[in-house]
């Protein structure tokens, strides 16, 4: 009973003095941490690392995070939390509430890229006895190349208790790595053996220079093959890469134009204020954004509606108000959209400022979708590829299949005749025109995740609608979005060999030829009516 | 009694009518030339704010030599040719005593002929490529020594890197700062292969190419960095495209020239934190002046989330050193202030002070710092000293001998050290 007792009190005692030397090493650090050099708050990363607290972690991501402050008056290091302007703060060891305070009464501690690094190893050392089996791959993955000889010790301890295979052989990778360029002989070819087929670069680019400069035959001629190996599949992810950048240009220019295919290409207006319907789409998600600010996520769902009838609605005041006095009237009408294009920026830039307004871009919209450490998709261009093929999938249907598509079809082939049988013409027109521009409204939401949102927006876009509208045939919802996709692809199969600048210029001077061989474009539209 | 009520009225308001008339006698005109409307309305129109906010200011404090400030504002809409026509405007019909204006180096030279001609005064405020130095314009933005050359030398030294991507937007400062600091990496020993020369168009957008190819790039293992020069707008999706494929400040950080306080505050900045810029203010600097600057912006804009960024403290310390210079000179003639204000020294809004140099550039510290999550600057790194800046760069083949001083004897924005000849020609 008593040796009961008694064993229990040396444990506590025994606990109290760890978590009372880790305290002490905090506090340590916590001093350093006030500091304005950034190495003493190096030094206070490694001794927050060392000193295995509950908190380490917490507090390491929140330095990271930018959420660790101090007060001013005292040099209490505490955490805070945004409260409107102000900032409600807590303590950083014991996390109880202490005081709502001005922004300047705190001060952060700033960190610096060397530091973030550091911390990111730490956080990343210390996830390595983390439960997640996710976590942990991602931890040992992320060491490749930036492992010392520390780390390294303590990834030989973890392979005898770690049981996923997975993580096993990134553990395998990292040690493989660690010795790749300065082992012994036997070492190498091991590695060389361990890492065949990896495709970090960092691998790559050592497995080179061994390949070049090493002395043992033996391990050159290994490396070499190795290297191949690695560069023919870097190639081929290389041509997968870039066609996948041409079809996401080619959507977004598809995404732009489909709109003018409508109002350009079914009903033969010039309607130089496109890009500013595309910009009036932009703003409403900023507007939408702004009304429901917690969630972002579901405020661009709700944009995709919500700009089709604000552009939509400005559309058909245009064409109610202005152009239906100029049908049959291409230059007037270009000269009178010009001017409402001018107008309607000026008024955006009375009403929003003339500073671009920032549109968020929700969690599941940003980072990317890797497919191994050479190929990447990023969502964003994912989204707004798939987010175009339903659009024109939409818009094919209502052309097709409604009655709508069937008058709009009607009057855009012979006028006359269709108010002979009954069309509303006019009515016609105002719709059509009205859908174009809602579709220029549902592109400005995808363009609001990918460029600035701001009054230049629309210019932007206009010349590159026209470029794709008038490639793929006037009056061709296929031949839109078949042309938008090549052009894009066209140019980014140009871009590398020739640069930016250039391949934009080349691409227009295909085009131009293109326009002189078929003027019609792509697709032209056959029949009688098209002849005129 | 009816008839002398009429009577002091009248007399009261012919009182008042030529008071009125003797005041607007009164006034020394201050010219602001900034775009309001059209692509660089987004830059300037914060300009025009700040120089009606320091006018009302000096105002307050009784005006200068007597006199009330009167600011005169046009608007040249971004349109190049128009600014040399408002500038006229400005000179000849509305006779200010000095403009402050132009953002971009195209309408700085659209303006430059006129100022000679009628022989009037420009503050510049922007940082811009050099190669220039007119007797009537003070340039109070950075030269390339000013801002270029010293955030390098802070990425090659501090941060050890040994491979260079310099992207930029095609026009004449990305490529003339390009152009300086290719010669500058070369004759400290980088070899030709570790640097990557990109241009692309104004407003570019789809940055999926390039920012791929910058990682292969990077991918060499030697360290690298990316110097842009890539202006206005097309930086957003840059940044976005750097996040999107997670390429992290750690990895290959990005040391900007055109991207303050007030680009950040249109960005969604989580993607960018630890990413670079170089400029010789920043918001987040502790100092007295700079708490105080910031509170009197706040209250005459109404607006508490306005940011402040570094042409705005250009024209604090372009105006403040005018002004200085009427104070001593005793007139707002052009020619006298063109000779007092040489040598004249203002707080700036950084701590330090701020000399107009004989070559018409002023002294500034040089701050590195790093983009954090609320949008402001860490600075991680700055001049020890005050930085002059140099009008002709010493590291470009015809301007390495050349050299500018408005004082006598020389009197020559252009002279030729070799030759010892002025050439007359600014520009």
């Amino acid at each position: 009973m008593i040796k009961t007792k008694l064993l229990t009190l040396a444990v506590f005692c025994f606990w109290s003095v760890i978590s009372h030397a880790s305290n002490e090493t905090l506090e340590q650090a916590f001093n350093l941490l006030t500091e304005r050099s950034f190495d003493d708050k190096s030094q206070a990363i490694k001794l927050i690392a060392e000193s295995n607290h509950v908190s380490s972690v917490k507090l390491l991501e929140s330095i990271l995070a930018g959420d660790l402050y101090y007060r001013k008056k005292d040099k209490r290091i505490v955490y805070a939390q945004k409260e409107e302007s102000k900032l409600r703060i807590f303590d950083a060891l014991t996390e109880e509430e202490l005081d709502l305070v001005g922004k300047r009464k705190v001060k952060k501690i700033g960190i610096n890229n060397r530091l973030r690094a550091e911390l990111k190893l730490a956080i990343s050392s210390l996830a390595l006895t983390h439960p997640d089996a996710e976590v942990r791959l991602k931890s040992v993955e992320g060491m490749i190349g930036k492992a010392d000889a520390t780390m390294v010790e303590k990834l030989n301890g973890m392979k005898a208790i770690e049981s996923d295979r997975r993580i096993l052989e990134a553990i395998s990778a990292v040690i493989a790595f660690s010795v790749l360029a300065d082992g012994t002989r036997e070492q190498q070819l091991d590695a060389i053996e361990a890492l065949q087929g990896n495709l970090n670069p960092a691998v790559l680019s050592t497995l080179r220079q061994l390949g070049e400069t090493t002395e043992s035959v033996e391990v050159r001629r290994a490396a070499q093959k190795a290297v191949k190996n690695i560069e023919s599949q870097v190639d081929l992810y290389g041509y997968i890469e870039t066609l996948f950048f041409g079809l996401s240009l080619g959507s977004i220019l598809a995404l732009a134009a489909i709109g003018l295919a409508i109002t350009f290409g079914v009903m033969g207006v010039i309607n130089m204020a496109h890009g500013e319907l595309i910009m009036i789409g932009a703003y409403t998600t900023y507007v939408v954004q702004l009304i429901m600010p917690n969630a972002i996520g579901l405020s661009i769902l709700v944009s995709i509606p919500a700009a089709f009838l604000v552009s939509a609605l400005v559309g058909i005041a245009i064409e109610r108000g202005v152009i239906r006095f100029l049908y049959g009237r291409p230059l007037e009408t270009l000269l009178a959209t010009f001017g409402i294009s001018l107008v309607l920026q000026q008024a955006v830039r009375s009403i929003f400022s003339p500073l671009n307004r920032s549109v968020e871009t929700p969690q599941w919209m940003s980072g990317s979708l890797e497919i191994n450490s050479l190929l990447s998709i990023t969502y964003n261009r994912l989204y707004i590829f798939l987010f175009c093929l339903m659009v024109f999938l939409v818009l094919y249907l209502v052309m097709k299949k409604t009655s709508l598509g069937l008058n709009v079809r009607a009057v855009s082939q012979n006028r006359a005749m269709a108010r002979a049988m009954g069309i509303k013409s006019e009515w016609v027109d105002a719709m059509t025109f009205g859908l174009g521009s809602g579709i220029a409204g549902v592109a400005g939401v995808a363009l609001s995740q990918i460029t600035n949102v701001g009054p230049n927006l629309g210019q932007a876009y206009i010349v590159d609608s026209f470029m794709v509208v008038v490639f793929g045939g006037v009056g061709n919802l296929w031949g839109t979005l078949i042309s938008g996709l090549s052009l894009g692809v066209l140019g980014k199969f140009l871009e590398p060999v020739t640069g930016a600048v250039l391949a934009k210029i080349l691409v227009l001077i295909l085009i131009i030829l293109f326009i002189q061989k078929r003027p019609r474009g792509l697709f032209p539209q056959k029949g009688r009516a098209a002849e005129q | 009694m009816k008839l002398k009520t009429f009577k002091v009225a009248t007399m009261a308001l012919a009182c008042s009518a030529m008071m009125s008339a003797a005041q607007a006698a009164d006034t020394i005109k201050v010219g602001v030339l900034h775009s309001l409307s059209g692509t660089m309305a987004i830059s300037e129109t914060t300009l025009k704010d700040t120089m009606l906010m320091l006018i009302e200011d000096q105002n307050k404090k009784g005006g200068l030599l007597g006199k009330k400030l009167e600011p005169v504002v046009v608007d040249p809409a971004s349109n190049w040719p128009l600014f040399a026509e408002k500038a006229r405007e400005l000179i000849s019909k509305e006779k200010v005593a000095a403009t402050f204006g132009c953002w971009t180096s195209v309408s700085r030279k659209s303006v430059l002929p006129v100022f000679e001609e009628l022989d009037s005064i420009l503050f510049y405020p922007v940082q811009y490529e050099g190669e220039e130095s007119s007797k009537n314009v003070f340039y109070t933005g950075a030269a390339p020594n000013q801002q270029a050359i010293p955030a390098v030398d802070y990425l090659m030294n501090e941060v050890g890197v040994k491979r260079w991507v310099l992207a930029g937007t095609d026009y004449v400062y990305p490529r003339t700062t390009n152009k300086i600091l290719e010669a500058y990496l070369k004759g400290k020993g980088v070899a030709e292969k570790d640097i990557m020369i990109n241009y692309t168009p104004f407003g570019h957008s789809d940055w999926q190419s390039i920012v791929s190819d910058i990682k292969k790039f990077g991918s060499s293992g030697m360290k690298t960095a990316v110097v842009s020069t890539i202006n206005g707008d097309a930086n957003v999706p840059f940044y976005k495209e750097l996040g999107n494929q997670s390429i992290s400040a750690e990895d290959i950080p990005v040391v900007a020239f055109s991207v303050g306080e007030e680009e950040l505050s249109g960005i969604d900045t989580k993607p960018l934190v630890g990413h670079l810029a170089a400029w010789n203010y920043f918001m987040s600097v502790d100092a007295a002046e700079n708490d105080e600057f910031i509170e009197k912006w706040h209250s005459f804009i109404k607006d508490e989330k306005r940011v402040t960024n570094d042409p705005m403290e250009a024209h604090y310390i372009g105006f403040k050193m005018w002004v200085e210079a009427v104070k001593k000179a005793g007139t707002t003639d052009p020619e006298a202030v063109q000779q007092a204000i040489i040598g004249v020294s203002v707080p700036n809004l950084t701590g330090g002070l701020a000399t107009m140099m004989p070559n018409h550039h002023i002294t500034k510290p040089v701050l590195i710092g790093e983009i954090q999550d609320d949008g402001q600057f860490e600075t991680v790194w700055q001049t020890s000293g005050m930085v002059p800046g140099d009008a002709w760069s010493d590291f470009l083949p015809g301007s390495k001998d050349i050299y500018a001083s408005w004082r006598a004897p020389l009197n020559c924005g252009n002279y030729n050290v070799k030759t010892s000849k002025c050439s007359g020609q600014n520009f």
